[in-house]
């Protein structure tokens, strides 16, 4: 019996996420995708004639869609998810000039835990979130608001539903180009070499710990 | 490095202001919207009709017709093959080709096409034969005070009373939009009831049937208006197409 050669040592890892805000973002994701693909049966004439069932689709729509807070909101009993949401949050001047700059990967601006995109990102799903649960809510209680408030809630519901879904676009296709990243989102850590140079700042508050 | 990228008090909460901005200009179109749709839908509409690329279409917006189904796909019906029965409370119980509906008297409507979800296809030309000129075909029974239709999509169904089923402008169309009623717009024959929403046009029809009394439709079943005129049912104040 021959001992098997030594595993090169393993490279150490930072913990990025922590269970609550993987399974947030899990459920979320899913919650999601579902919506985005029931209402594109909803919206798109060809794929509605393709699967119609026109009211079992608008069900799960609308209990996705109803269901979609339920995470988020449950996900701040955690401290550690809420800290995720204070560094979301804040902007430093550094976060401006990552936004306005052309070079802005080259390192030279100092990132945190979250690149001022992602940011952004976290912001403007959260709002568009919020309207199209409130929109929603408009145009399913048909007795309780005035029948122009439901045509200025299914405009903000296609316009909002739209402009998540761009988010959700370009959130999914800078994902696919990290598999480093992606991987966290299951297991929670990141290679500190990966930390180092995406979120250099963030690396040293930990290498500093 | 500095350390205002560590401190999470560091910064501005430009987040939590971006969160709200939004809440708040999504109310304001929740409130205001109404003027804001029907300025939007009237720049687009010369663009919509004249995109050859079709992307405008895609757009949540404008006067166009949607397309529903209630069930799954749904077979496509050969004008050869299609046959309608008109039989229950009547006298004389029928069954009609295409051929035979086309050689009837037609009737043609033009008028908007009013969506209970909001939607409004303005000024469409729709021709056939008037519901009426069947029923009196097949003579109505003293008992019948109601008329209801199937599909042939197997799920979706209709219901006037006799006396709306007599209108001179509910027609069993034959014509829409100058030409055969195509199969997603519930072709080959679709009921046209002008002066309802537009969820009373049942499509793909296959059948007229005269009742004792009205029986609620697919939609009515849940909790769409059984007696459907645009503009005073289903909580809604759209101008008539009646």
């Amino acid at each position: 019996m021959t001992r098997p050669a030594d595993a090169p040592p393993a490279e150490p890892e930072f913990a990025r996420f922590g269970r609550p805000a993987r399974w947030v973002h899990g459920l979320v994701g899913v919650l999601v995708l579902v919506c985005i693909a029931t209402a594109a049966v909803l919206y798109n004439s060809s794929l509605q004639v393709l699967v119609g069932h026109r009211r079992a689709v608008e069900l799960v729509h609308v209990w996705a869609g109803w269901a979609l807070p339920v995470p988020l909101l449950a996900g701040l009993l955690s401290a550690g998810y809420r800290a995720e949401l204070r560094r979301l949050d804040r902007f430093t001047r550094h976060d401006w000039r990552w936004l306005r700059s052309r070079t802005r990967r080259d390192g030279r601006i100092p990132v945190g835990k979250f690149n001022a995109g992602q940011k952004l990102n976290g912001s403007l799903s959260a709002g568009a979130i919020a309207v199209l649960l409130l929109s929603g809510a408009f145009m399913q209680a048909t007795d309780l608001a005035p029948l122009a408030w439901r045509t200025g809630a299914t405009l903000m519901h296609d316009w909002f539903a739209l402009a998540l879904g761009l988010l959700v676009l370009g959130h999914l296709s800078f994902a696919l180009r990290d598999p480093i990243a992606m991987r966290s989102l299951r297991t929670g850590t990141v290679p500190r070499r990966w930390a180092r140079h995406e979120h250099p700042a963030w690396a040293e508050e930990l290498e500093d710990r | 490095m500095p350390a205002d990228q560590r401190d999470p008090a560091a910064g501005t909460p430009v987040g939590r202001r971006v969160f709200l901005g939004l809440l708040g200009l999504g109310t304001l179109g929740i409130v205001t919207g109404t003027a804001l749709q029907d300025g939007l839908s009237a720049a687009l509409a010369p663009v919509q009709t004249r995109d050859p690329t079709g992307l405008v279409s895609l757009l949540p917006l404008g006067n166009t017709f949607r397309y529903y189904s209630v069930t799954g796909a749904v077979d496509e019906q050969d004008a050869g093959d299609y046959r309608l029965t008109v039989g229950g409370l009547v006298q004389q119980p029928g069954r009609f080709t295409l051929a035979d509906l086309a050689a009837m008297p037609q009737t043609e409507l033009v008028r908007d096409f009013q969506c209970v979800t909001g939607w409004r296809v303005p000024d469409v030309r729709w021709a056939g034969v008037r519901l009426s000129h069947l029923i009196d075909l097949a003579g109505a029974d003293d008992r019948a005070t109601a008329v209801r239709f199937t599909s042939f999509d197997g799920t979706y169904t209709e219901s006037l009373t006799l006396e709306q089923a007599r209108r001179d402008d509910v027609l069993v169309a034959l014509q829409m939009l100058d030409g055969p009623v195509t199969h997603d717009h519930g072709g080959p024959v679709r009921l046209f009831v002008a002066p309802m929403y537009g969820y009373k046009s049942l499509k793909w029809l296959s059948g007229i049937e005269l009742t004792r009394d009205v029986e609620p439709g697919y939609w009515e079943d849940r909790r769409y208006s059984v007696d459907a005129w645009v503009g005073s049912s289903n909580g809604r104040a759209d101008d008539p197409t009646g």
